[in-house]
């Protein structure tokens, strides 16, 4: 009968205009007001100094500080109250199961923030539409039938694909996920702001903000040592490897964007060859991401049981398995391309550019989007540690 | 295999003994009566350790010279101390932390809300479950063997030296045989027939001890400190009532409530018993300096229990606690919803209300509110609760830790018939009656922990090596240690030169651990 009066209650709030809670929000805030009363991980991150400007956790409040938590996990392994203790405190996992909410709700177009909820179906369907994409469009294109996969056509990749329908396939696909991203995180935004004293972005603070997320510095765990991983021990792998993976991407991202530059003002079409810039940034990009997203892996499934959310495993390793592949093909095809007589050109092409093409069209329903929801919390929590503290109790 | 030195306890003073023994060559196993999840007893629950310092130091600001620091407890013990071990202690306290950090525990800056204790206390980042967690994994890297789930249950003593100690691991009891041993496995507060036996029945029928809760580990029950004392009969220290005892949140759990339960708001408001009455001057000095005697005020109270009651000018001035309080718009109804007497409660909230002389409020400072004409008077922040939304917190005596246990000297050996062991010393909890006859300031338990587990380690480790091996020149000749305490405190504490000094060079130490005052 619970579940019935929970309804009836909720949706009366609901009729009277109340903001209900979620399960996850409503977890949030019972932690909440029990690390406020102790304080112990102040030293920590963000999280613990953004609470203790609080007595009561709205909804706002909540997805703040959710999308604030690194889950770094040493409040998990710090805390007095975790289980078993009867006050089962496990903050970083309470924090991630709101932020898996965050992400759905802020989903635009909202209809497919669902596809947060089945995250492996999502991107193997992605890959297996992207793959499928290219793979046709290789047999028709060159009206050989199969037999165009198993060839190497002259004039190299835009002998399989000419460069304008590539363009043409990227570039809106590319646009409508950026789109997406900042229509969900200008929501995310303006919701969160008045529960974060209101006041805009600043100059200190904007930079503040970036130096925390180019530096992952709360994955440092507030005393250089690193965050934690398997047990209460303290590493700096996670954080190295997703600086690898992080700065991997962007590297990759700039010699797409170097290669436009050259394409169009320099006239110089692909491939470019080493020691070309889009070449050096792929290659280093490429390497850098595909170590990065294979430490990551491995760092995930010998992680913690109580850290995260075990019903954001699909996605966090959909994601990183996605990049994974996305800079292993995408090396292999290098490797190919400069062996001579190698057949698999055109196959690899249809996979790379697939896995690309995934990953791009599911960048804003997917582990991508942390990226975006944690740095719009980091310039919103430098915004309100500048302003004087609402609660007077500092001053005691 | 038989350790050189055998730990006994897993708590903060358990670990530092096993570290500093491991690090002078000894082999050591440490058995943890709890299961891994619950282990460090107490240790899990503190969160910072008073340190004296002469000059601002990494997280420390100003000063804090070791007078001070001696006043301070001479104050809080009421003068049931032992200087010299006191002192000990505080000098201690200001050489230990390079240690620590050497084995993987972290500093930061005071907490908010604690900036009061910014220049005496050094936080440990995380808390103190972060420190135990830091000492498992370094005494595990240096090859300490640490059990869990083993309880002792008794020790073989013969002639004052340590023989064995028996532990029940999975139902099976087990000799372990050690050179020599080190007993750090707390006081008794979580004994609850030993308490009661402790605290007795009131005038009014009560057996007040049946109304604590216990703010840590539920794993304290005594065992061997009763061993100790009744079957072997250790040289005891301190009162078995005497306890860290704060007023805690009535709801809070009965064990593990930790440092989240404590109700802060006692000086902005009024404290009533049960009848309604006030009992207690609540302004008499900051909260920090007062927060360790209420839970002995509130378990004189009738029901031991008592009610914190503040108005709307106090809600964010104070640590905002775990359980939401009891919330009303008017001072009758507060006392209806609180089950206290209507009308007793509203007279002596009128005419406390009426006795408040408000002059210019500063929490921050000893200010000039003050009470005039009412019994008990409030001489400090007192203003009229009269705004409302009134709040009511019921407040139950929470037990830290209690204060009865073995006496020691500066070699932290046990002692029996006022003769020292030779291979067998006690830290934290179990001697911490040494130093603390009553009363309490926060942080000085892990200071009296970390020096004497240090301590306690050391010498279990000399005294163990040195029966092993013949005299190296290195070694000293254990005959020559026993007979000079002082060389051997100074010898075995591994403290920096000027550590060594302090302890040498002060006249202050009397080795008899009398107690300064009665």
């Amino acid at each position: 009968m619970q579940p019935l009066e929970a309804l009836t209650r909720d949706a009366r709030a609901l009729a009277n205009g109340e903001i209900v809670l979620s399960a996850p929000e409503t977890e949030v805030a019972r932690q909440m007001q029990i690390c406020n009363a102790c304080r112990y991980c102040e030293g920590f991150c963000a999280v613990f100094p953004a609470m203790t400007r609080r007595l009561e956790f709205g909804k706002a409040d909540i997805h703040f500080l959710a999308n604030l938590c690194h889950s770094c996990g040493a409040c998990l392994h710090a805390c007095q109250y975790a289980p078993p203790h009867e006050f089962a405190v496990n903050v970083p996992q309470a924090m991630a199961q709101v932020r898996g909410q965050t992400y759905a709700d802020y989903a635009w177009p909202p209809a497919l923030g669902q596809l947060y909820q089945r995250q492996g179906l999502t991107l193997s369907l992605a890959l297996a539409a992207g793959l499928a994409l290219f793979l046709v469009l290789a047999v028709v294109l060159h009206g050989q039938g199969l037999a165009a996969l198993g060839s190497t056509p002259v004039g190299g990749f835009y002998g399989i694909f000419p460069h304008n329908l590539l363009v043409g396939l990227f570039a809106p696909v590319f646009l409508l996920a950026t789109l997406a991203l900042a229509l969900g995180v200008r929501r995310f935004w303006r919701d969160v702001t008045p529960a974060t004293s209101g006041a805009p972005l600043s100059t200190p603070a904007a930079a503040e903000a970036t130096d925390a997320v180019l530096r992952l510095k709360y994955l440092d765990g507030g005393h250089g040592d690193g965050c934690n991983n398997e047990d209460d021990a303290f590493t700096l792998s996670r954080r190295r490897f997703h600086h690898l993976t992080f700065y991997g991407f962007m590297l990759c991202f700039a010699a797409t964007s170097v290669a436009t530059v050259y394409h169009y003002l320099l006239g110089q079409s692909a491939p470019y060859e080493l020691p070309s810039l889009p070449k050096l940034l792929g290659a280093a990009g490429g390497m850098s991401l595909a170590l990065g997203t294979a430490g990551l892996w491995r760092l995930n499934l010998r992680r913690h049981p109580l850290h995260g959310d075990a019903a954001q495993k699909p996605m966090d390793r959909g994601f990183i398995a996605l990049l994974f592949l996305t800079a292993t093909s995408g090396l292999a095809l290098w490797l190919v391309r400069v062996t001579p007589g190698t057949p698999a050109l055109a196959l690899l092409l249809c996979l790379h550019l697939g896995a690309v093409m995934a990953l791009f069209a599911t960048l804003p329903y997917g582990k991508f989007a942390h990226g975006i929801f944690r740095t719009a919390a980091l310039l919103r929590h430098a915004v309100e540690k500048r302003q004087p503290n609402p609660i007077g109790l500092g001053a005691d | 295999m038989s350790p050189d030195v055998l730990v006994i306890g897993g708590g903060n003073a358990a670990l530092c003994a096993a570290l500093m023994a491991r690090e002078a060559g000894a082999s050591v196993l440490l058995l943890e009566s709890a299961p891994r999840a619950w282990r460090g007893g107490n240790s899990a629950h503190t969160r910072n350790l008073r340190c004296m310092h002469d000059a601002p130091q990494d997280v420390l600001v100003e000063a804090y010279p070791e007078e001070e620091y001696w006043q301070d407890l001479l104050k809080v013990t009421g003068g049931l101390t032992n200087e010299h071990l006191a002192r000990l202690v505080i000098r201690a306290s200001s050489t230990c932390r390079d240690w620590m950090r050497s084995h993987g525990v972290h500093f930061q800056p005071p907490l908010s809300g604690a900036l009061h204790v910014a220049r005496t206390n050094a936080f440990f980042m995380g808390g103190g479950k972060a420190l135990v967690n830091a000492y498992y994994r370094s005494a595990e890297k240096l090859g300490v063997e640490v059990r869990y789930e083993a309880p002792v249950d008794r020790i073989e003593i013969e002639n004052g030296r340590f023989i064995a100690a028996h532990c029940t691991v999975n139902g099976k009891s087990e000799r372990i045989t050690a050179k020599t041993c080190v007993l750090a496995a707390g006081g008794f507060e979580s004994n609850r027939e030993w308490l009661r036996e402790a605290w007795g029945q009131n005038e009014r029928g009560e057996w007040p001890s049946d109304n604590f809760l216990i703010r840590g580990t539920a794993y304290n029950k005594g065992v061997l400190l009763k061993h100790l004392l009744e079957d072997h009969g250790a040289d005891r220290i301190g009162d078995p009532t005497q306890a860290h005892m704060v007023a805690i949140d009535a709801r809070a759990p009965l064990y593990d409530g930790g440092i989240c339960t404590r109700i802060d708001c006692v000086s902005l408001g009024v404290v009533v018993n049960r009848e309604a009455e006030r009992f207690y001057d609540e302004g008499e000095d900051f909260w920090p300096k007062r927060y360790a005697i209420w839970g002995r005020l509130v378990a004189q109270q009738p029901g031991q229990i008592g009610y914190s009651i503040i108005d709307s000018k106090a809600i964010g001035r104070f640590m905002p606690p775990v359980f939401p309080g009891v919330k009303a718009d008017s001072l009758p109804e507060l006392a209806q919803k609180l089950g206290l007497d209507v009308d007793t409660f509203v007279r002596t909230l009128g005419s406390y209300n009426a006795a408040c002389r408000v002059g210019r409020f500063d929490h921050t400072a000893l200010d000039d509110c003050h009470t005039e004409g009412v019994t008990p008077a409030k001489t400090h922040w007192a203003r009229p609760i009269d705004t409302a939304p009134f709040h009511g917190y019921a407040l139950k005596p929470g037990v830290t830790f209690t204060y009865l246990g073995l006496h020691t000297d500066d070699t932290a050996a046990v002692r029996f018939n006022n003769e020292p062991s030779d291979n067998l010393f006690v830290a934290g909890e179990m001697m911490a009656g040494n130093v603390l006859g009553k009363g309490y300031t926060a942080g000085v338990g892990m200071s009296i922990g970390t020096a004497f587990g240090r301590i306690a380690g050391t010498n279990a480790a000399r005294a163990a090596l040195a029966s092993k091996r013949p005299p190296a020149p290195m070694n000293k000749a254990p005959t020559a240690m026993k007979n000079e305490p002082s060389t051997l405190v100074t010898s075995c504490t591994a403290l920096p030169p000027e550590g060594v000094r302090f302890a040498l060079g002060r006249p202050g130490g009397k080795t008899g651990a009398n107690h300064a005052a009665a």
